[in-house]
């Protein structure tokens, strides 16, 4: 597959600012999706595995929706997108990179990134582009279960027993630089300010932490102080777990990538 | 052409649709969810915009093609059925014979004015669709389907699912 197809030239800046933003949405969705998956069948109860297994679906579907936008500006259709490209051309965070680990990590990871994804979704509501602002309005809608559900687990991990606390405060630790890393800013921030897309990632990560740590205290737990963000993801550096990943879930796909289903 | 001249001219393709049902929820129809937001006539081509409940809701292309085929049986060759998520379906435009339905079919429908209440008690005390016992408890905000969270009732002791509110 040529490179050029998942970089295509658009008209202004702002387009390609625009692609930029959209792909990052899409790919976060896709691996947070494929990542929550993995719990199908496995989780320690029936209604936490519907839980991951319904949130795989959301996710993967608003991967679906966001990579049809893409395809709408002019980029390739929507399972060329997911399956025919490389891990270095995925723009996702390593948040959503890193193996599912325990339930602690996993819960701890989903409520993260679900109010990350709150935080930005309310910004994109009044985004100047409208095809991604009514998207956003939708999602919104939905995302309010898969943060309850962060938000319920965190809390009943975080007040039950000693070795419960200590486990979600360790994959507290663990993450935190990663969840930094959804805010990670790139060369696209200033115009998609300046147009009103999206507000700078900077300021999405601010709001993210006022609402966060709060929630934080409430389950008894501390955010990490003084940490570096990991970045590296929105330019397609990556750790070696999400080439594992994509290897997984194209698989069966590059069988036979023409083959009707 | 006026507005009732429209409507008048279409009401054969909203009846066709009433045939239209939710593959998971099979007594109700993709009218009475509220899916269908608007039918025009556009030249010889007839162009339905409908609403997805759940982004990831994996029946939406067979819904798709459900309606496009029923619009065709009225006469027409040329549909177009469109997704938009503008404005984003919300379950309080599912029609009131929509609700009862729900209910008749054992699920607790969404409450009206749910989307004006804090979200946290869209869940709490639902009644229970078979008994309309409030003594009842979320077991998961997770059901069978994108659109339902199951709940039990302490009456009936067994559990039920109630259809997601959706603002």
């Amino acid at each position: 597959m040529s490179r050029a197809l998942f970089q295509p030239k658009l008209a202004d800046d702002w387009q390609t600012a625009v692609a930029d933003l959209l792909v990052r949405l899409a790919d976060d969705e896709l691996v947070i999706g494929h990542r929550n998956s993995e719990w199908t069948g496995l989780a320690p109860i029936l209604e936490a595995d519907i839980a991951f297994s319904s949130m795989a679906q959301d996710e993967i579907g608003h991967a679906l929706a966001y990579y049809r936008l893409l395809h709408e500006l002019g980029y390739p259709d929507p399972d060329t997108m997911a399956f025919l490209r490389e891990p270095q051309d995925f723009r996702c965070a390593s948040l959503v990179s890193i193996p599912k680990g325990d339930w602690s990590v996993s819960i701890v990871r989903q409520f993260l990134y679900d109010t990350a994804e709150t935080v930005r979704l309310e910004a994109l509501c009044d985004s100047a582009y409208e095809p991604l602002a009514s998207l956003a309005r939708k999602l919104r809608t939905e995302e309010k279960y898969h943060l309850l559900h962060g938000k319920t687990w965190l809390h009943r991990l975080g007040d039950a027993t000693d070795e419960s606390h200590r486990r979600v405060q360790t994959a507290l630790d663990l993450l935190w630089p990663h969840a930094l890393g959804l805010f990670e800013p790139t060369r696209w921030d200033r115009t998609l300010a300046n147009e009103r897309i999206q507000p700078s990632e900077p300021t999405l990560a601010q709001e993210w932490r006022a609402r966060v740590e709060p929630l934080l205290t409430d389950a008894s737990l501390v955010a990490p102080e003084g940490v570096e963000p990991l970045f590296g993801g929105r330019v397609g550096r990556h750790p070696p777990s999400l080439a594992e990943l994509i290897a997984a879930m194209q698989k069966v796909f590059r069988l036979d990538p023409g083959a009707q289903w | 052409m006026s507005a009732t001249d429209a409507r008048d001219d279409l009401r054969p393709v909203w009846e066709a649709l009433q045939q239209v049902k939710d593959p998971e929820i099979p007594v109700i129809s993709v009218v009475e969810l509220g899916l269908i937001e608007s039918i025009r006539r556009e030249e010889d081509r007839i162009v339905v915009r409908m609403l997805p409940t759940f982004v990831g809701c994996p029946a939406l292309e067979l819904l798709q093609n459900q309606i496009r085929l029923a619009v065709m049986q009225t006469g027409c060759a040329n549909v177009d059925v469109r997704v938009t998520y503008d404005p984003p379906w919300t379950t309080e435009r599912i029609s009131d014979e929509g609700l009862r339905k729900l209910k008749d079919f054992g699920l607790a429908p969404p409450s009206r004015g749910a989307t004006d209440a804090p979200f946290e008690s869209n869940f709490h005390r639902v009644p229970c669709p078979l008994c309309g016992s409030r003594e009842t408890r979320l077991e998961s905000i997770f059901g069978p389907t994108l659109c339902r969270a199951i709940h039990y009732c302490n009456v009936c002791q067994q559990s039920f699912e109630q259809f997601k509110p959706v603002a």
